[in-house]
C-alpha cells in the first residue's frame, strides 16, 4: 500500500492546466509546423504561418495558445494499491483546477446549470473519468477541451450492417458538417464500439493519444490512415477556407460492443488539442 | 485583396469589401458573444437602447483571458459565430456594420448582411495570442457581471481578419473548398497549383 497526499494531486493538476494551455505537445506543435510546409492552398499557408507565430507568441509572453481554455477533463488511473490521503480525491481536482485557472490566468468557462448559465467563475467543476488500475501508481491526465470543436461531436448509433463503409462515411459527414466551425487543423478522435456513452469517452480519450502513435491494432491503424487521406480530401483546409490540411490526425480507440450494435462517437478538437500526463 | 480600414465602417466602405478580401483594421471595435447578445436583445425588444453605439461599428465574437500584470488583455480569438445568429439580424437592421468571428453563418444572417449592407469578418481560429498584439486598449463597458462575456470596448491596430460574407451576397466558405478543389485537381500542372485567394 502507497500513500499520496491530496496535496500532492492538487499542485499537479494545477501545474498540468497552465502548463497546457500555453504550450502545445510535441506531436501536436510538430504536425503544425509540418503542415505549413506541405499546404498548397496559399491562403492556408498563411493561416498555418499564423497558427505558428501564435504558438511561439503563448510560449514566449504566457499568453494562453487559445482564449478558449476548455473545460478540464481530467482522466485518472488510479491503482489500487494507492491510499489517498488528505482530502475527497475529486475534490482535490477540483481545487487543482480552481487554483490553476485562477493562477494561469485562463479563462473561467463554466456555468453552474446548463440552463440558468451563472459562471462558476473558477471553472469548476472539472469532468473526471476513473479508472482503477493493478499497481501503486496513480496517473493524471489533463485535457482542457474547447467547446468550438466539441460543439461539433457527434455520437452515430450504427448498425453493424452499416460495416467500415458507414464507420467511413460518417466520420467523413461529421467532418464536412464541422467546416470552418472547428477551427480546421483539427484532430479528429473516434471511438468505435461499447455503448451509448462508452463511445464517447472512447473518442475523447482518442483525443489524448499522440498523434504520432497509431493504433496497435493493425486494421483500425489502416483505417485511421484511410480516414485521414480521405478527410484531407475534402479541400475544407485551414480555418474553412480550402486546402489539403483540415485534419492532422485520425485517433480510433476501440472496445467490444453488443452482437446488434456498432456505436460510433467522433470528437473533434482544434489544433490546441491539450494533453498532458503525469505518473505520480 | 490586402485592405486597410478605419473604423467607424460606413455603408461605403462595406461596399468596398469582396469576399476573399485580406482586411486590416484599426479603430475602436465592440467585443460581445452569447451572454451578452441575449441581454442586448431581449432588452432591445423591449425597446432600450444598446449599450454602446451600434451604427457603423463592428462587434468582435470574443471571450478574452483574462490580461496579466501589463498585459492589454489576455488571449483574444474569435468564438463560433453561429451561436450568435439568433440576435444578429435585429443588431444589423439597427445599423451594426460588420461582425467578426469564425464559422458559418445562418441564411437569416446572411440574408440581413445584404440587406443592410453588412459584412462578415473571420479572424484566424486558434490565434488568439497572436490577434492579442493587435489590441492596444480594453475596457469593459457593460454587462460586468458576465466575466470573459462582459461587453468590451477595444482599440485594435492592424486587426487581421478575412472578408467572407460581402454585402453582395458573396460567401467565401461557399466558394474557397470548391474553388480549391478545382484548382488542386488541375495542380497536376505545377503551373496551375494552389487555390484562389
Amino acid at each position: 500500500m502507497r500513500t499520496i497526499q491530496t496535496d500532492t494531486i492538487i499542485e499537479n493538476i494545477r501545474e498540468m492546466c497552465i502548463e497546457a494551455n500555453l504550450h502545445l505537445s510535441t506531436d501536436m506543435e510538430q504536425a503544425v509546423l509540418q503542415s505549413e510546409q506541405t499546404e498548397d492552398c496559399e491562403l492556408g499557408r498563411q493561416i498555418l504561418g499564423q497558427l505558428r507565430e501564435n504558438m511561439k507568441i503563448a510560449a514566449e509572453d504566457q499568453i494562453p495558445i487559445c482564449q478558449d481554455t476548455g473545460m478540464a477533463i481530467v482522466f485518472v488511473k488510479l491503482g489500487q494499491d494507492v491510499h489517498i490521503e488528505g482530502m475527497n480525491l475529486s475534490d482535490a481536482i477540483h481545487e487543482g483546477v480552481r487554483q490553476g485557472y485562477r493562477e494561469g490566468y485562463l479563462r473561467k468557462s463554466v456555468v453552474k446549470d446548463p440552463l440558468i448559465r451563472e459562471n462558476t467563475k473558477d471553472n469548476t467543476p472539472a469532468i473526471i473519468h476513473y479508472d482503477i488500475v493493478p499497481g501503486d501508481g496513480l496517473e493524471l491526465l489533463v485535457a482542457p477541451k474547447g467547446f468550438g470543436s466539441e460543439n461539433m461531436s457527434r455520437v452515430f448509433m450504427l448498425k453493424p450492417a452499416d460495416g467500415i463503409e458507414g464507420v467511413k462515411a460518417s466520420v467523413l459527414q461529421a467532418v464536412k458538417d464541422a467546416g470552418p466551425n472547428a477551427c480546421p487543423p483539427m484532430v479528429v478522435g473516434v471511438g468505435l464500439g461499447g455503448d451509448f456513452e462508452k463511445c464517447a469517452i472512447l473518442a475523447k480519450t482518442a483525443l489524448t493519444r499522440n498523434i504520432d502513435e497509431g493504433s496497435s491494432l493493425p486494421h483500425i491503424r489502416k483505417l485511421e490512415e484511410e480516414l485521414l487521406d480521405e478527410i484531407n480530401r475534402l479541400g475544407i483546409g485551414p480555418g474553412g477556407l480550402g486546402g489539403k490540411t483540415t485534419a492532422l490526425a485520425v485517433n480510433i480507440e476501440t472496445y467490444p460492443t453488443h452482437i446488434a450494435g456498432m456505436p460510433l462517437a467522433v470528437n473533434i478538437c482544434c489544433h490546441v488539442n491539450r494533453h498532458i500526463k503525469r505518473l505520480i | 485583396m490586402e485592405k486597410h480600414i478605419k473604423t467607424p465602417m460606413t455603408r461605403e466602405m462595406v461596399k468596398d469589401l469582396q469576399a476573399g478580401d485580406y482586411v486590416y483594421i484599426t479603430g475602436t471595435i465592440y467585443t460581445a458573444r452569447d451572454a451578452a447578445h441575449k441581454r442586448m436583445y431581449e432588452s432591445m425588444l423591449e425597446g432600450k437602447e444598446p449599450p454602446f453605439e451600434l451604427k457603423n461599428n463592428i462587434i468582435y465574437y470574443l471571450g478574452p483571458t483574462p490580461a496579466r500584470e501589463g498585459q492589454v488583455i489576455g488571449s483574444a480569438g474569435p468564438t463560433t459565430s453561429s451561436r450568435m445568429d439568433k440576435y444578429a439580424p435585429l443588431l444589423m437592421e439597427h445599423g451594426l456594420s460588420g461582425m467578426i468571428g469564425k464559422g458559418k453563418r445562418s441564411p437569416e444572417v446572411l440574408k440581413a448582411i445584404r440587406e443592410c449592407t453588412s459584412v462578415y469578418f473571420a479572424a484566424v481560429g486558434g490565434a488568439g495570442a497572436l490577434l492579442s498584439k493587435c489590441i492596444t486598449r480594453a475596457e469593459v463597458i457593460a454587462y460586468e457581471d458576465l466575466g470573459t462575456e462582459a461587453i468590451r470596448k477595444l482599440e485594435v491596430e492592424d486587426f487581421p481578419v478575412i472578408v467572407v460574407a460581402d454585402s453582395a451576397g458573396n460567401n467565401l466558405y461557399e466558394t474557397a473548398v470548391d474553388d480549391y478543389k478545382r484548382e488542386h485537381i488541375k495542380a497536376s500542372n505545377p503551373q496551375e497549383g494552389g487555390c484562389e485567394k
